[in-house]
């Protein structure tokens, strides 16, 4: 979707390094004891909710865009997390204004245990898929090959910015089938596709003024693209 | 307090906000007053969670810790260092990076696809995610705040020589820059360049000059005479 998450080129934000006599240190991560806990109920309820790295993205951005912009990262975090529980009804409005009962449930099937966590995070989410597992045909583009960005505008979850759209590059690397994000956001399976990297030049994406020695990649699912004229 | 009015009174110097107004720090300080009300909403709704059996709160501990304490640029560090020291091992990181990464036990989640881009003298890599905060977290930890915020993500594509300077990064108009924007679940690290005087020293001490910044391409290895000082 066309949302405030999509922010490459936007313009008045105002500076990266706000004072670059005091560099953001390496630590602390975190800024403040809810954004800690924030961030573990995010990974701690996924396996909970069975929704997916997509899922939690498109809940995110879904957003009103005036909303986004004004919330600091994990508060956006919070909002997605409080709308993916919401539509699964794992946490609703009237819970929330009773509080917590008074007699605690038994421990849900996806809880996650502590001692799981390292192995669950070692084995992490790979979105690599084997052509097999791939009803699709061979990846049609070749390193090296000139394609567009397509004109496109889903109401749905995508990863292809706006910047791009539009636009002609040329593929970099091919990287295999991968999950297809707009598919899996909206629960319509993982319909992996070839996925792509496509650079483009700067001057093809913002213009004569742009820097003429500098480019943008951005790893693209095959049905994102079109072969350039 | 319902869940669709999600409050808004919050100080925006607080917390991780990536975007607080000049003048303003872009991460907060530790609060010594009542809780604000996102610090109790995020109380009362991780209550709820664990009364409802779906989180045990000793997770949620084991994830903070993971992120704030043993998973972090350190480990970055040392896959840098081993690019720099060993032609055998950075070749296998040019053909399957997520492969030879492993190899020093980095893996997992939001690592899972990983590629190595290696600065020189004529080409400079830097990464972004202009659509959420995508980060090789097994190698990097968590991102900081500048990198999640609109300012980054929105100017990194289109003026990455400006928002380089801004990071004390003075790179001649002649140098390439290559800005790879982390549109699906491939993982970009940077291999910043070897700073020159460091022929004799151990892995061990290059691995003290790479920092979290020179991953991402947002900065240089340290230089040795300065990082002994």
């Amino acid at each position: 979707m066309n949302g405030a998450q999509d922010l490459g080129g936007m313009m008045g934000f105002g500076p990266v390094v706000v004072d670059p006599s005091h560099p953001e240190p390496e630590t602390p991560v975190f800024h403040s004891e809810w954004e800690r806990r924030v961030f573990a109920l995010t990974l701690a309820m996924s396996p909970v909710g069975r929704w997916n790295i997509d899922q939690s993205r498109f809940a995110r951005e879904s957003l009103p865009p005036a909303r986004y912009l004004a919330s600091s990262y994990y508060e956006i975090w919070l909002a997605g997390l409080e709308r993916l529980m919401h539509e699964r009804d794992l946490l609703t409005l009237e819970d929330l204004d009773r509080g917590a009962p008074a007699a605690p449930a038994s421990a849900h099937p996806g809880r996650v245990a502590p001692a799981d966590i390292a192995a669950v995070l070692r084995r992490g989410g790979p979105t690599a898929r084997t052509p097999a597992q791939a009803p699709a045909p061979a990846p049609a583009y070749a390193i090296g090959q000139r394609v567009i960005a397509r004109v496109m505008n889903p109401r749905g979850h995508t990863r292809l910015p706006r910047y791009v759209r539009g636009r002609a590059g040329v593929v970099i690397a091919q990287h295999g089938f991968h999950v297809f994000p707009d598919a899996n956001a909206a629960g319509n399976g993982e319909a992996p596709q070839p996925l792509y990297t496509v650079r483009f030049a700067a001057r093809d994406l913002w213009g004569a003024d742009a820097d003429p020695n500098s480019s943008v990649t951005v790893d693209a699912w095959e049905s994102y693209l079109e072969p350039a004229p | 307090m319902s869940a669709s009015d999600h409050d808004h009174d919050h100080d925006p110097a607080h917390g991780d906000h990536g975007h607080a107004p000049p003048g303003h720090a872009p991460h907060g300080h530790t609060h010594d007053a009542a809780p604000t009300a996102i610090e109790a909403r995020v109380k009362s709704i991780e209550a709820l969670l664990v009364a409802k059996g779906y989180v045990d709160p000793a997770a949620l501990d084991v994830f903070i810790d993971t992120y704030e304490h043993r998973v972090g640029p350190q480990n970055g560090a040392r896959v840098v260092a081993r690019a720099w020291t060993d032609p055998a091992f950075l070749e296998r990181l040019r053909l399957d990076a997520s492969k030879a990464i492993a190899e020093l036990g980095y893996e997992g989640r939001q690592g899972e696809h990983m590629v190595a881009v290696e600065n020189t003298a004529a080409v400079h890599n830097l990464v972004v995610c202009t659509l959420c905060s995508c980060y090789p977290w097994p190698l990097l930890g968590l991102p900081p705040v500048w990198y999640k915020s609109p300012p980054y993500r929105s100017r990194a594509v289109i003026e990455p020589r400006a928002v380089l300077r801004e990071f004390g990064v003075h790179l001649d108009d002649t140098v390439e820059i290559r800005v790879w924007d982390s549109t699906a679940e491939i993982r970009y690290l940077v291999i910043p360049r070897r700073p020159s005087g460091t022929e004799d020293l151990t892995e061990e001490a290059l691995a003290a000059l790479v920092t979290r910044d020179s991953m991402i391409g947002a900065g240089l290895a340290r230089d040795p005479a300065a990082a002994s000082a």
